[in-house]
Formats: C-alpha cells, structure tokens, sequence
C-alpha cells in the first residue's frame, strides 16, 4: 500500500537533489507527474500553478514547497464540493450501476461493495447484467456466494435490460436495501454496446424513478490517456456520477483521474487494492496524491 | 477529446521551414517537442520517449532535402521510420516444438485478456496451422475463471484440460502436458490467473510451471490502453520469467497504444498479435508500420506529406 512514507520518499529525493526551486527542479517534478499518467495538459496547467504559488508564497526552499505541491493536488478534489464519495444513498431501495470498459474490475468491484453494505447491516441484492462474456453470469454468481448474496440473473445471451427489469422487480418485492447491477465491459468507440448500455440505463429508469442513484464507472489505475475518453463518452451515455479506481495495489498510479477530475468534474469514490472482498477502500484525496509520488 | 495527431501538431512548424534547404537547430528543438507531446499523450513512457527524441533529433539536425520533400516533412518521415523500425519485424509466427507437445504460456495482469486471447489463439493456430490445441485452465483464483476457458473451449470445439481448484497450477500444467501426449494433442496453450508484476508467490508460481518443459512461447498479455506503467511490467515480466512474445489486447478501441513502443523497447521482443475485438476470431497479425501510424495518430501522414 502508498503511504505517506512513500510519498515521502520521491519528493524527498528531488528535495534532496535540488535545494532551490529553480526550472530543473520544476522540470523533474513534471516528469514525475507524466510518469504518474497525469497527462500533458493537466501537468502543464498544474505546474503553471504551482510556479504561481511559489512565487506567491515567496518558497525559495525545496523542502518548503512539498506542502504546495500536496494542498494544489489535493485541492483539485476538494473543488466545491462537501462530501464527494459519499454514494447517494436512499431511505428505500438504492440502485447502484457498474460501467465501464472491458476487464477493468466491474464484477469484482461489485462483490466488494455488496460486502461492504453487508458489513453494515444491509440487505443486498446483485443484477447479472453481463449475458454477453463467457463465464460473466457464474463470475458474479460466486461473488453472491462468497458474500451471501442473491443474484438474479438469466441465462446467458439474454437481453441485459431484460435482467434489470426482474431485477428491480426483485428488490422490490424482498424489500432490499441495495441493488448493484453488472454490466458487459464495452469499449467506448462501441456505437451499438454504448446504445445498449443507454437502454438499460433507461429500463433501470423507468421501472424505478430516481433511479440508478449512483452510475459507478470502474478505471483501471493502469490505463494511460484513454482513461479521459472512457470517462467523457461513458458520461455522456450514462450520467456517471462516480469512479472507481481500481488495481491501485500495482505499481501504476492512476493519475489520469486527477485530469478527468479537473476536465469532467467526476469524482472518484473508491479506490481497489486487490482482488479480495475487502480490498475496497474510499477514496482519500491525501492518500492518493501521496500514491503519485510514491515508488 | 480525441488528442490531436502529430501531423496536425506539425502544421505550424512545417509551414514556417517549407522552403529551407536545411533544418536549423531550432527548428528540430521545435518540432521535437511537439513529437515529445504527442508520444507522452499516446502513452509512450517518458523515458522511452527521451531515448526516441535524442535519437530522431541527431538524425534529423543538418539532414539534407531529399529531392521531393521540404525539411519538415523530411523530419515527419524520420520520426515514423524510426519508430516502425523500433516496432519489429512482421512476425505473427508461433514457435512449434520439434517434438510435440508445443507449450504455450499465457501471462499478464489481470484483466489484460488472457483467457480471451487463449481462445483465439487455439483458434487461429487450428486454421492456419492446422494444430490440435488444447486449453489448459490453470487460473484457480478468479471467481469462474476455469468455467470461462470452458465456455470459450466449447463455442470453438475444442478441449479444455481442468481440474478444479483445489488442485496447484503448476501441478494442472504438469498433468495436461501429459495428458496433451496420451490424446495426441500437439499444442498446449496454458491460461494462467492475472497477477502483478511485483507479486513475488504468484510470479514464482509461473517460473515453476515454466520449468515443467521449455515453453515454446512465453506470451506476455497486454492492454492497449496501458499507460506509462506498462514499462515496469513488461520489464518485470521479461526478467523474471524470460518472455518470447507480446499480444496487444483491445486495440478495436480508440486508445493510441503507445505501450506497444515501450513494452517493445524495454524487452525487445516481439509483438506477435493484437487482439482486434471480444469475438473468438478476432486475432490478427501485427503491423509495425500501421501501429506507428496510430501512435503518431497519422492516418492521414501520406497526405501531410504531399500537402505540406
Ligand atoms: N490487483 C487487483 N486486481 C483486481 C482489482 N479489481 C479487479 N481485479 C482483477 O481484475 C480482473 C478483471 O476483473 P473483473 O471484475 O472481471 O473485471 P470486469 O470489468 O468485470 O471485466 P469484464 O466484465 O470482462 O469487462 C480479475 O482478475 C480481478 O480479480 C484490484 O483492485 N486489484
Ligand atoms: N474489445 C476487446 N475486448 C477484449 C479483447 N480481448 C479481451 N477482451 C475483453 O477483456 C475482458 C478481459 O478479458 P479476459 O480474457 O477475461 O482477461 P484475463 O487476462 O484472462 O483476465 P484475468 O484472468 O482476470 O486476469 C473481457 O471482457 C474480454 O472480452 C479485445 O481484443 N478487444
Ligand atoms: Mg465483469
Ligand atoms: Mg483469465
């Protein structure tokens, strides 16, 4: 796991290397940050700040700027907003649904969550929306298990707003708490899959007003640039009103949220850091800048 | 939001040198950082694009005009030839055991489409190469990973070699090498779990199923969309394991795909595949010059060229 000792660890030794703020030690600060999957742009407009403020703050002293360069990351989160992972929850059913791309950590990350609502006490119930990939429907089927979980599905092939429609049913009629509902991972540049993906959306909408109160969309903290595509088309199609970074327990850093932050004003919600049940953590603004620079 | 290419990002500068008989010092600065721009953001790795740059640059600075170009374009061409060089060879083979059974490796990280690729792999090499592949679910971690291969196995026809989870990876391979002998069977393609790079156990696992026969191919698994950390991985992989061959998984979307450059700079090994969509014929040969291209984001780079 990134701590703050790692993060520590890169800064320290270009704090070390550079006791002036001067251009080359800018310069290496933005490398670090290109090497973080920040993106051109976002570094940039980032760095421009950031030679802002140390000359604002009057920071002649290397060892002085570490806190800037942690508050102007941070701050991009912290942007206007009181409680950014917090999931809208309702008082009766709350529908949660997973998009994304292909094999990002969609039915994984849902497993973790259902236990972690199980944790507190809530009833949950699990929607096998993926008829598509070999093996998708048992995939979650297991996870049901494994957390003690019902999972309404059909069979493989079937049309996935299909599922929904029971789905909800469902939930209804058991009264549940929660209701997460798996999709088939879809590349964006997928006309037809994205289509797809609005219809269900809609049935979702349509079978429970209000709903689905939280459109989660699953990053791979590996991805690079395309990051920033996925999260503006997914957000167009399905009103993505949270991320979830996932494979952060790598040694990738994910810093393209920090651009789709800035850019689409999406907050991350949760982070994953294994393949576990409860390798599911909120996300934590300080933590996961410190992560950037950690080795 | 689709990233401009690099032609695009050179219009300004090729339209200031057209006319010059050689390119100034500047002008390459100038128009290198624009390559350096448009590699970073097709998620090259930063330090392979430094490498490149130096090197294009010290081509580029002083060259002469070929007859029918101007200098601008004459650097354009440099940087796309360097880089489908750096690229490799067309090579879509498959190294074959003298003595059957072939074995065949597949590793990566999670996700990366492993399992998918297994299946159309064994496909391509049945049609083209007229092999009996069989399928071997060594991957007893992920939630339905052996009913997934299983799956794929019967949309194609073709065997699959299992034996639940509680058996050890390495012992399943052992088995199916074995039992690929006794069916006849001449191509052993081993679907192993997802893990990462710097998973010591699970890194060793596969070093002793790679010691049970001299793998004929090791295939290192890799999504297209990889961003800068895909140098680390593909080092880890390459020096841990020893890997004979890249795949490119997802490369049907919209990404760059600027880890081919790293992954293929840091292990010099070859990118046999690339994975063009979900279906099980989706598999094809890989290009050097079409992937330079498409990391240059230059479809249009031989009408640039004329324009300019
Ligand atoms: N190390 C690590 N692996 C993860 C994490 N989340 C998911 N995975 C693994 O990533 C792989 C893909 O996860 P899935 O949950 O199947 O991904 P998906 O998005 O549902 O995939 P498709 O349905 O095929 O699009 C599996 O091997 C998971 O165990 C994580 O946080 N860390
Ligand atoms: N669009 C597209 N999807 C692909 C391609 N290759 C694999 N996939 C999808 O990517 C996802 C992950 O593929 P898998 O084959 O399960 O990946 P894996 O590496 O075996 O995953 P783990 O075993 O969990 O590590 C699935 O949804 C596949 O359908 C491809 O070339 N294009
Ligand atoms: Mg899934
Ligand atoms: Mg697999």
């Amino acid at each position: 796991e990134k701590t703050r000792t790692s993060f520590t660890s890169k800064i320290n030794e270009l704090v070390a290397k550079y006791r002036k703020v001067d251009e080359d030690f800018f310069e290496e600060l933005e490398e670090l940050l290109l090497q973080a999957d920040v993106g051109f742009e976002t570094v940039m407009e980032l760095m421009e700040e950031l030679r802002f403020e140390v000359q604002r703050k009057n920071v002649k002293d290397t060892s002085q700027v570490q806190s800037v360069i942690s508050e102007k990351l941070v701050e991009i989160y912290e942007a206007g907003e009181d409680q950014p992972n917090e999931l809208n929850m309702q008082e009766d059913l709350t529908v949660i649904l997973f998009v994304g791309v292909n094999g990002v950590g969609k039915t994984t990350t849902i497993g973790k969550l259902a236990h972690r609502f199980k944790e507190e006490g809530k009833s949950v119930v699990l929607a096998a929306g993926d008829t598509f990939r070999a093996g998708a429907i048992e995939q979650l089927d297991e996870w049901g298990k494994r957390v003690g979980v019902d999972v309404i599905k059909q069979a493989a092939g079937s049309d996935p707003a299909a599922v929904m429609y029971d789905a909800i049913r469902s939930a209804k009629s058991r009264k549940a708490d929660v209701l997460i509902c798996d999709t088939a991972g879809r590349l964006q540049n997928k006309v037809n899959l994205m289509n797809e993906l609005q219809k269900v959306h809609r049935v979702i909408g349509r079978e429970l007003p209000g709903a689905p109160h939280e459109v989660l969309l699953a990053l791979d903290a590996t991805t690079g640039q395309n990051a920033l595509t996925q999260a503006q088309i997914f957000k167009e199609a399905t009103d993505v009103t949270g991320i979830v970074l996932t494979k952060l327990d790598g040694t990738a850093k994910g810093g393209i949220v920090l651009a789709i932050r800035s850019k689409l004003n999406i907050p991350v919600k949760f982070v994953g850091l294994g393949e576990k049940m409860d390798d599911l953590q909120p996300f934590d603004p300080q933590k996961y800048v410190y992560g950037l620079f950690a080795e | 939001m689709a990233f401009e290419g690099l032609a695009e990002r050179l219009q300004g500068t090729l339209q200031r040198v057209k006319g010059k008989g050689k390119l100034s010092e500047a002008d390459v600065k100038e128009m290198m950082r624009e390559v350096r721009f448009a590699l970073i953001e097709a998620d090259v790795n930063l330090k392979v694009v430094k490498g490149f740059v130096k090197k294009v640059s010290e081509r580029a600075i002083g060259q002469d005009v070929m007859n029918s170009l101007t200098p601008g374009q004459q650097v354009v061409k440099i940087v796309k030839d360097e880089l489908t060089e750096l690229m490799g060879g067309e090579q879509s083979k498959v190294e074959f055991a003298a003595k059957s059974p072939t074995v065949i490796m597949m590793v990566g990280l999670q996700g990366a489409g492993k399992t998918t690729t297994t299946g159309k792999l064994a496909n391509v090499l049945r049609k083209k190469n007229n092999r009996k592949p069989l399928l071997v679910a060594a991957d007893i971690y992920r939630p339905a990973a052996i009913k997934q291969l299983e799956t794929i196995g019967k949309q194609l026809s073709l065997p699959v070699f299992s034996k639940g989870t509680d058996v050890s990876p390495v012992e399943i391979a052992r088995q199916a090498i074995e039992h690929a002998k006794e069916e006849h069977l001449d191509t052993v393609i081993i679907d192993t779990a997802g893990r990462l790079h710097v998973d010591e156990e699970l890194m060793q696992e596969l070093k002793d199923i790679r010691a049970l026969k001299e793998p004929d191919e090791v295939f290192l698994v890799v999504d297209a969309m990889t961003g800068q950390d895909a140098v680390n991985v593909a080092q880890s992989f390459n020096e841990l394991l020893g890997i004979s061959g890249v795949i490119l998984t997802k490369l049907d979307g919209d990404t760059r795909g600027g880890a081919a450059l790293s992954v293929r700079s840091v292990t010099e090994k070859p990118i046999k595949f690339v994975g063009m969509g979900e279906k099980l014929d989706a598999l094809e040969a890989f290009y050097p010059e079409r992937m330079a291209s498409r990391i240059l984001g230059m479809g249009d780079m031989l009408s640039l060229i004329e324009k300019a």
